[in-house]
């Protein structure tokens, strides 16, 4: 058998689950989707005393229309979502940015919760939080607090979420008129991780003015990146190739991604550059 | 620990106490002998464990047998109907749609499960569909063939 030994815990409940996660904290790791932690767990990368199995607990799979903007339980699975008509019409870019999450059958079993715990910092999930400025809900026994997407991520796979602490829903706002959206990426295989991606948001006025622009990258660095000095150039510019070249150019000069065994920092501040150019493009399109 | 672990499987009720960390790939191999579900690299890369949990596709390497408890599993080895192969079946085979085989129950359940939510994909969308089902034989030309003929077989 390839995972290490634990005890297996499957609440019913989200009371029962928080009431786990406050015992056992550090000594536990939370089971979504298992998509990632399988793996880990087959590698041995995790030896947990505790999994704690989210899968029984229905009360975090809902999805919700939220004033005007639209709420995900954490359990939600990847696949519902991209399948859900209220998040084609209210979050069109999160559902643009599933068609890059692994493949169909990693999908049907991933979550969208599990995927913004994780942290991964090639994720698709996490960029497309910061750009939208979702709000992730953490509960505890004691406690429920809303956190911002972008304070949510501190660091390579480290949240802001407390050992007693469950990402429970995600809130992703009324989109206030961010609606021509793409999800762009360049990966060795499709399905693979992102080497870079990039989450692009506009709103344009009636002649065509770039009213809020947002661009968040994903594999740049070790937590998702907005690329501020390029979104402050497109408000207020029309949407177009010169506008959209402008920003391309200030989003290599702001980014300094890492090198790794895939890709080298030079190879990927390029290619982040030209991804924001597409998206930017297919956002209009 | 252990734990007690039901599932229909192929139609069939089984139950077995396994360890709690058990794979329902190890599940289905070891304690089900069912060994027509391959496992290659064991941490979700190469598809060939997939199966079917509640009618999807799923990586049963990246899946506890606890957390498939009260599910409806089908395996590479419920697709034939009373011993005959089925179409899909039929139509891989006709293609010459594997070489080795060791790939081939991960594809097959794959493509049930595409076949189903979309009988008539085009060949791009078999493509993408199999994406996460590596072949090392042979290619894909002969695979993606098998599933389109085999979706022509069964709409026909």
């Amino acid at each position: 058998m390839k995972p290490p030994p634990f005890d297996y815990r499957s609440p019913s409940s989200l009371d029962e689950a928080l009431a786990l996660r406050s015992e056992y904290a550090y000594d536990s790791v939370v089971l979504a989707g298992g998509q990632s932690l399988m793996p880990m767990l087959n590698l041995r990368l995790a030896r947990p005393e505790v999994l704690i199995d989210l899968g029984r607990v229905a009360e975090l799979a809902e999805i919700s229309e939220l004033d005007g903007g639209v709420s995900l339980g954490a359990m939600t699975r990847q696949r519902s979502a991209e399948r859900s008509d209220l998040i084609r019409g209210r979050a069109p870019l999160l559902q643009q940015a599933l068609g890059h999450v692994g493949h169909p059958t990693i999908r049907n079993r991933g979550t969208v919760g599990g995927s913004l715990a994780h942290a991964d910092p090639a994720a698709e999930l996490p960029a497309v939080c910061v750009a939208l400025d979702a709000e992730l809900v953490a509960r505890s026994v004691a406690s429920e607090r809303t956190i911002a997407a972008e304070d949510f991520y501190l660091g390579f796979m480290t949240t802001a979420l407390a050992p007693d602490e469950l990402l429970v829903e995600v809130r992703i706002p009324a989109a206030a008129g961010l609606l021509r959206t793409a999800f762009v990426e360049v990966a060795r295989r499709h399905g693979d991780f992102a080497l870079v991606g990039v989450a692009a948001a506009l709103a344009l006025d009636d002649a065509g003015v770039i009213t809020d622009a947002r661009l968040a990258f994903t594999g740049v660095a070790g937590l998702p990146v907005r690329a501020t000095d390029a979104e402050a150039s497109l408000r207020g510019a029309l949407a177009g190739p010169e506008a959209f070249a402008e920003a391309a150019g200030l989003v290599a000069g702001q980014l300094q991604p890492r090198t790794d065994a895939h890709a080298t920092s030079d190879y990927r501040r390029r290619i982040a550059g030209v991804l924001a150019r597409r998206a930017l493009e297919e956002a209009i399109s | 620990m252990s734990v007690e672990v039901t599932v229909t499987v192929n139609g069939e009720q089984r139950s077995a106490v396994v360890d709690a960390r058990m794979t329902l790939a190890d599940f289905l191999r070891h304690e089900l002998g069912l060994t027509g579900t391959h496992l290659g690299c064991e941490h979700g890369v190469c598809g060939s464990c997939t199966v079917l949990v509640d009618g999807a596709s799923a990586r049963s390497c990246l899946m506890l047998a606890a957390q498939a408890a009260g599910t409806e599993i089908t395996t590479i080895e419920g697709l034939a109907v009373d011993g005959a192969l089925n179409q899909l079946q039929q139509a891989m085979r006709d293609s010459h749609g594997f070489q080795c085989g060791f790939c081939t129950p991960g594809f097959l359940m794959t493509a049930t499960e595409l076949l189903r939510e979309n009988p008539h994909p085009s060949e791009e969308e078999v493509r993408e569909a199999i994406s996460g089902n590596i072949c090392r034989c042979t290619g894909y030309q002969s695979i993606v063939a098998g599933i389109l003929q085999a979706a022509e077989l069964i709409y026909e």
